[in-house]
């Protein structure tokens, strides 16, 4: 389920259906402040995976400023690469990359929770530290491969 | 007060449904991607990848994909933490403000990828 401990109690209490429609209740009483909580292992891959969803979605302008260079023509396919050759250039798209990886892996585990695997409170603390494992893997190897 | 009426699909079960079939194409595009750079590519075979029709659509596919994705995952984030509760009417001006620059991004990468695509 989609950052359950986050939607239920925290910020965007789930409002009734109304005509079809998902509407929040505003009148709701909240007594937990996210501030003063010590975030377990899920709610961190959970925000993560949020985070690297924004860091993507703006990265996504890099990805295509390269797609579009890189099909324009020979000259400018060459000029990429020249680029890539760049430490800094290397590391926004490691970065960007890195986002990229995260944010599968964890959405995979999401789509793994929807067929009812790793509800559980020990399912998801597992869930989320093979996230973890397995993306520091991937953005090790993407690493290898851009340097 | 947040309500749906900036959400995708306007109703939660169908942005739920839409967020999960975008990730699995966009996952399917990425890595066809990542496997076609992955041993190194030259502008030939890279520009013949992307003249080939079922890439094009593919590529469609996936911009359309990032399209709904994206604003159903900036929804998310945005209705969860720039609101009225936690921000007063700022969060509410702020969260307009952050949707329509997300709606505008969106916009102009849709564009752009058919740019590339048909453009080049």
């Amino acid at each position: 389920m989609r950052s359950q401990w986050l939607d239920s109690a925290l910020l965007t209490a789930p409002g009734r259906h109304k005509n079809g429609n998902y509407i929040v209740k505003d009148n709701r009483p909240v007594n937990l402040d996210i501030g003063t909580m010590r975030l377990p292992l899920t709610a961190w891959a959970s925000i993560t995976h949020r985070a690297s969803g924004v860091f993507i979605f703006i990265g996504m302008a890099v990805l295509l400023w390269v797609l579009d260079a890189s099909l324009r023509s020979p000259e400018s396919f060459a000029s990429v690469v020249d680029w890539l050759s760049g430490g800094l250039f290397k590391f926004v798209l490691w970065a960007i990359l890195s986002g990229l990886i995260y944010h599968s892996v964890a959405g995979v585990k999401h789509l793994v929770a929807d067929f009812g695997i790793g509800e559980s409170l020990e399912g998801g603390i597992l869930a989320a530290r093979l996230v973890i494992a397995v993306s520091a893997v991937l953005i090790v190897l993407a690493g290898l491969w851009i340097w | 007060m947040v309500t749906a009426v900036t959400s995708f699909g306007r109703s939660g079960v169908s942005d739920w449904l839409l967020q999960r079939v975008s990730a699995v194409i966009l996952l399917a595009y990425f890595t066809v991607i990542g496997f076609s750079i992955a041993g190194g590519v030259d502008y030939v075979e890279w520009k013949a990848l992307f003249e080939q029709t079922w890439m094009r659509i593919f590529s469609m596919l996936a911009i359309f994909s990032l399209a709904a994705h994206a604003w159903i995952g900036m929804w998310a984030v945005f209705t969860d933490y720039l609101t009225e509760r936690l921000l007063g009417t700022t969060g509410n001006v702020l969260r307009l403000g952050c949707q329509i620059g997300t709606s505008l991004l969106i916009f102009v990468y849709v564009i752009w990828a058919i740019q590339i695509l048909w453009g080049n």
